[in-house]
């Protein structure tokens, strides 16, 4: 019987191929040194082995179609068994991919790695950046509630500040005019058949470099990258102290996504996926769309950005931002390495990672955004003994929209200015030209005021001792 | 003589199969690239069949002339231009139409003209306020705070035996 096994073994062998497949991987010497630094990328490639999968598992639950989508959500979530789990799972594995993927560019680029001859692998590394967002774009639409819809008007939005053919592409995009019957199709058929296919054929293609032009050693201060010898220094190198890549690299892998998987799983099972809120519809309007947390650094920055300049870093920024990526490899190839003889690149890297970070965090808090659920004042306790004028006034100041965007105490949205001492900064009559003619971000209230609700608003204002129920 | 026969030869036949092969190269790259033109075909069509479907604008009635009330702004829904069979609740499309003196009506379209956010209607302050990024409008649509580069955009209006209809659109993309 295990003469028999051997021998069907030996055969599949022979006629398959199978040692010599994976020959190459014991075979394929690495630096010695390429440690836990380098486990980035395999995990990032983890993080898309288990996208497809739970990606595969939604497909056999979900209904691509624009009237039934959100019900089949609902089914996954509340109904199906470990449908939540594996909705969960698809969420967080996005959020994995695009973080360890972050990572993976940051390591890269501080390390030099991708100076000669690794130019190829940096290149299509950035293509593999630019269609993993498109993934956790599409993918979220995908979510197909309310907040799904609006963020598909969102994005072709966006495509309508590109010049000349905007509107194409917006529409495009939308497949028709307006949000419709195919609208959700095509982001299916993009974030499930498309973009995956480009996935497979770059990251297959990322991965031959790695082995055609081996892992990049880690840098030493003082060793400098020279075309004209390097691959012979780096094949001696290998021949001398070369480790085979496995299993002396590939365990570290192998560990790093275990442990990988492990958070996920742990996120997937005690968070789980965003909330779906409510059902499609473009005529409810008391919709507030916010990206996932990937994007909301965009999102602060259409908030934040001057409006005259907007239009255009939104066409022009992804645009430079690109062609400054692609072009890296080309604007330095050789020499240092080490990130301590390039302080430039630790100062970029640390500006980028600044500038994100804080963008993130006030995209969180919207300031910018009003308040519509602010506690109204209290007419009784806002202002101790207050008059009926400045009663009149708390209403109004509630009814108006004032308290939508600025704070009395701690109630109140936080756009403009915090009013509870405003009386110590303006008097009566620079509160009135304010109310009246408005500002950059506050609406002119002349219009629609009445001349005795202004003169109760800032009399209330003008009060001393206000404060919050 | 013969020798020199039997070379001349050779080198014909050489010279011969060197033709031979770069014309069958060019003939493959060539069947290679007719082939991909066809597959890419289909795919090329399906993909812009929503763009390349046969669109129209429709007049939609949104209510009578005395469902608006003079200086006031009332939400209305209409169904899109053609929606598809399958389309379901998501083919209609929302508009603020706004009634003033002389039976002038506007109808401001929902979408935010800075990044097409659903823009809600303040009633006491007679504002149009966007959540997402805080653009403000005035009652008329003109942009009052916020990052919007321009006003709300409108849908052509009209009122034919006091019923009020909308012209149906593409949702508005602001431009540069």
């Amino acid at each position: 019987m295990k003469k028999i096994l051997k021998n069907i073994g030996c055969w599949l062998d022979d006629r398959g191929g199978f040692s010599d497949l994976l020959k190459p991987l014991t075979t394929h010497l690495v630096p010695p040194e390429s440690t836990w630094n380098y486990v980035w990328g395999s995990a990032t490639l983890f993080c898309f082995i288990l996208q497809v999968i739970t990606g595969i598992a939604l497909g056999f639950l979900y209904q691509p179609s624009v009237d039934v989508a959100y019900q089949s959500l609902q089914y996954i979530e509340n109904q199906a068994f470990m449908g939540s789990f594996i909705r969960g799972l698809h969420n967080w594995g996005a959020s994995g991919m695009v973080f360890l993927m972050g990572m993976h560019m940051i390591r890269v680029y501080l390390n030099a790695a991708y100076k000669y001859p690794r130019e190829m692998s940096w290149i299509t590394g950035v293509v593999l950046m630019v269609i993993t967002i498109v993934m956790a774009f599409t993918g979220q639409l995908l979510r197909w509630d309310n907040n799904g819809v609006w963020s598909a008007i969102v994005a072709a939005e966006q495509m309508g500040r590109i010049p000349l053919i905007g509107d194409s592409l917006a529409y495009f995009l939308l497949g028709g005019d307006t949000i419709g019957g195919e609208t959700l199709n095509r982001f299916f058929a993009m974030h499930v058949f498309l973009f995956p296919a480009l996935l497979f054929s770059f990251v297959g293609y990322h991965l031959y470099l790695v082995f055609r032009n081996g892992i990049s050693e880690p840098p030493k201060v003082g060793r400098l990258v020279n075309p004209k010898t390097y691959k012979k220094w780096y094949e001696d190198m290998l021949i001398k102290k070369g480790v085979p890549f496995f299993p002396d690299a590939i365990w570290r892998d192998a560990v790093f996504s275990a442990f990988v998987l492990i958070v996920i799983v742990c996120l997937a099972w005690f968070i789980g996926a965003p909330e779906l809120s409510s059902k499609p519809d473009l005529t409810n309007v008391n919709s507030n769309p916010k990206p996932d947390w990937y994007f909301t650094w965009i999102f602060a920055l259409f908030a934040l950005m001057p409006r005259e300049i907007e239009s255009y870093v939104m066409f022009l920024g992804p645009l430079l931002g690109g062609v400054l990526l692609f072009s890296i490899p080309f604007l330095s190839n050789k020499g240092e390495r080490s990130p301590l003889r390039r302080p430039w690149a630790i100062a970029g890297v640390v500006f980028i990672i600044l500038s994100i970070s804080s963008l993130w965090y006030v995209g969180i808090q919207e300031p910018w955004s009003p308040r519509f659920n602010a506690k109204p004042l209290s007419e009784y306790t806002t202002v101790p003994d207050a008059s009926t004028e400045i009663k009149k006034g708390i209403e109004l100041f509630n009814t108006v929209g004032c308290i939508y965007c600025h704070r009395i105490g701690n109630q109140g949205g936080i756009r403009g200015p915090e009013l509870t001492n405003v009386q110590n900064r303006l008097t009566k009559d620079q509160m009135i030209i304010r109310i009246v003619n408005g500002a950059e971000n506050m609406p002119a209230y002349g219009g629609s005021l009445s001349k005795d609700e202004l003169e109760a608003i800032v009399v209330f204002l003008s009060s001393k001792e206000k404060q919050s129920n | 003589m013969s020798c020199d026969c039997e070379e001349q030869k050779t080198t014909d036949s050489k010279l011969e199969a060197v033709n031979r092969r770069s014309f069958l190269t060019k003939i493959t790259i060539a069947i290679g690239g007719f082939i991909g033109t066809v597959l890419a075909f289909p795919l090329i069509t399906a993909m812009l069949d929503p763009v390349t479907r046969k669109k129209d604008t429709s007049w939609r009635n949104v209510g009578g002339l005395i469902d608006f009330e003079e200086g006031k702004t009332k939400m209305v829904s209409f169904e899109n231009a053609s929606p598809y069979k399958w389309s379901g609740e998501i083919a209609y499309s929302a508009a603020y139409v706004r009634r003033e003196e002389n039976n002038k009506l506007t109808a401001f379209s929902v979408n935010c003209a800075h990044l097409g956010c659903p823009v809600r209607w303040e009633e006491k302050p007679e504002l149009f306020m966007c959540p997402c990024h805080g653009g403000v409008y005035y009652k008329d649509g003109s942009r009052a705070a916020g990052p919007p580069p321009r006003g709300l955009h409108t849908y052509p209006i009209r009122i034919v035996n006091n019923q009020v209809e909308i012209e149906t659109q593409a949702i508005p993309i602001t431009n540069i």
